[in-house]
């Protein structure tokens, strides 16, 4: 274990040279920050999770995290966070005929969506990024 | 005359609206927020105003009513707040040139220059309300307290949609006496009973007060008050320089504290999170004022007592925060009380570059990592999961918040969830 442990080498941090300077010194870049990649606008982005498979379709798992922008206006074939009836829901937005934008679930097992008359949908934000563990950490 | 434009931006009940954000089965209903300790309500939507819900009615005053007709309570939830506030600045940043962050749901803006400043008032609120869901107001003026008088024109009357402009003299001379003196920014109770007695019921009427009287009534702020009423500018923005601001980390108890090991307890976990604040804006502290008190609204013995711990040197560092603040809180204690508050304020911060150097080097230097992975414990497991012992567990002391919404936006295992 302590050999495996002093072969490591490690991602960051500058290793001291005693002797002459790196000649990597001048041609530093800053580390590789995923969040920059996911997040574009921090003001208006939220991470939300997603339960339940009505979203599998688009990849999108049970449990796995949703990268939520507010900022941007949803288009056909978004995946969306949608308040239906006051409640919070993963969505697909479809183009109905004649333009219409609706929701809809996103797995071959299920739907399609069938709204009540009276019920009340509004979208909350639009899923820009899906999260997915691949090896969860032991909780 | 002032040719500057002052935005004031502030959200509606604003407290309410960040937890209707992550909760819209909320939404048209009425909400309340409750002071810390759950003692009484600091946040009100309009459907709880009508219901009669004054500000700061206590809790148990209410209860009934508040079960009897579906108002929902909570409990503050300030790491919400703080974070829904952060967003809106940074959108405010992105539309003044200079913004001065009033308190946490208050913000001046510097429009100077912006042609159009009604439409880009506008514009920008749209977008507040977009990106992070707070419906908000802003007020339009050449000086801040004209701004300020705005935005509470844009409040009380709906037709205005949100945004009311006094940078015209036009619309000062409409609007501002419809403005009660009561409602205008810096004046109290007892000073409106003056300025009525002598006849100055409005915004408008306070414009035309004599400068010396005002002062009489008011002292110097009623003087500069009446000036900036008119349009003369007597105060820029507060723009925090940072690296200069104090840090502050004070709390109510949930029951009162008699005994020594658990002010002690207090004390460390305040300084706990003074130096989790430090750290965060990379700052250094040489001395921390620590004051405790009983409640004033209490019977028996009231006591107040405050003194200075200093450091042996510029420190951030956790363990030597706590150490100062258990001294002077030893030196401080007396017996025989029922404090209800305590705190820790530390002033004239300074960065690591600005710190003198004692020579020879007090601290070891494994505890800036020691710091590091316990700031990173701690934001990973949740705030507390990891602090010095001293701080305690058991916490008999700890504020009350029965009814508190989750740290939504800035806890991964706190998240809201969307059903699939």
């Amino acid at each position: 274990m302590s050999a495996l442990k002093q072969e490591l080498v490690p991602l960051m941090g500058r290793p001291l040279c005693a002797g002459f300077p790196s000649p990597a010194d001048d041609y530093v870049e800053e580390a590789l920050d995923p969040a920059r990649l996911i997040v574009t606008n921090p003001a208006s982005t939220f991470m939300w999770r997603v339960v339940g498979r009505s979203m599998i379709g688009m990849g999108i798992n049970d449990g796995d995290y949703a990268v939520v922008d507010r900022s941007l206006t949803p288009k056909a074939d978004d995946v969306v966070v949608a308040i239906i009836d006051g409640l919070p829901s993963a969505k697909r937005v479809i183009r109905l005929r004649g333009g219409r934008l609706a929701l809809d679930f996103a797995n071959p097992e299920m739907g399609p969506l069938i709204l009540d008359e009276a019920s009340e949908a509004m979208i909350w934000g639009v899923v820009t990024w899906s999260l997915t563990p691949h090896r969860p950490a032991p909780r | 005359m002032s040719d500057r434009v002052f935005a004031l931006s502030d959200g509606n009940s604003f407290y309410c609206s960040c937890e209707r954000v992550f909760d819209p089965r909320l939404e048209g209903r009425p909400v309340i927020v409750l002071s810390n300790n759950d003692g009484c309500a600091v946040a009100r939507t309009p459907e709880a105003k009508a219901l009669g819900i004054e500000m700061g009615a206590p809790w148990f005053k209410i209860r009934k009513l508040c079960e009897a007709n579906g108002v929902v309570a909570r409990s503050s939830n300030y790491v919400l707040y703080g974070d829904m506030s952060r967003r809106m600045n940074e959108i405010y940043r992105a539309h003044a040139q200079d913004v001065e962050v009033y308190s946490i749901d208050e913000s001046f803006l510097d429009f100077t220059g912006i042609v159009e400043p009604a439409a880009h008032a506008r514009a920008m609120r749209h977008t507040v309300r977009q990106w992070t869901g707070i419906p908000t107001c802003v007020g339009l003026g050449p000086t801040r307290v004209l701004a300020k008088a705005a935005n509470h024109l844009a409040k009380k009357r709906p037709v205005l949609d949100g945004v009311c402009d006094l940078t015209s003299a036009g619309a000062r001379d409409a609007l501002l006496p419809q403005l009660a003196i009561e409602d205008v920014w810096g004046v109290g109770r007892a000073s409106a009973g003056k300025l009525r007695a002598i006849g100055v019921n409005t915004a408008a009427d306070l414009r035309g007060l004599d400068a010396r009287v005002a002062r009489q009534l008011l002292t110097v702020t009623g003087e500069r008050l009446v000036r900036e009423m008119n349009g003369v500018l007597c105060q820029e923005l507060e723009i925090e320089p940072p690296g200069r601001k104090g840090i502050a980390v004070t709390r109510s108890f949930g029951a009162p504290i008699t005994r020594l090991d658990e002010m002690l307890e207090a004390t460390a976990l305040y300084a706990t999170r003074a130096g989790e604040k430090l750290r965060r804006h990379g700052m250094l502290a040489h001395q921390m004022q620590v004051f405790f008190h009983t409640s004033r609204f209490a019977d028996g013995p009231g006591r107040s007592v405050s003194g200075v711990a200093t450091m042996l040197e510029a420190t951030s560092d956790t363990l030597e925060l706590v150490r100062a603040a258990s001294a002077a809180t030893r030196r401080l204690w007396q017996p025989g009380y029922r404090y209800a508050k305590a705190g820790i304020i530390m002033e004239d911060l300074v960065t690591p570059a600005q710190a003198p150097r004692s020579l020879l080097t007090l601290m070891d230097p494994r505890r800036e990592a020691l710091m590091t992975a316990m700031d990173a414990v701690n934001s990973r497991f949740g705030r507390g999961a990891l602090s010095p012992a001293q701080s305690g567990v058991r916490r008999a002391w700890a504020v009350r918040a029965d009814m508190r919404s989750p740290a939504y936006t800035t806890r991964l295992s706190e998240t809201p969830i969307a059903t699939a």
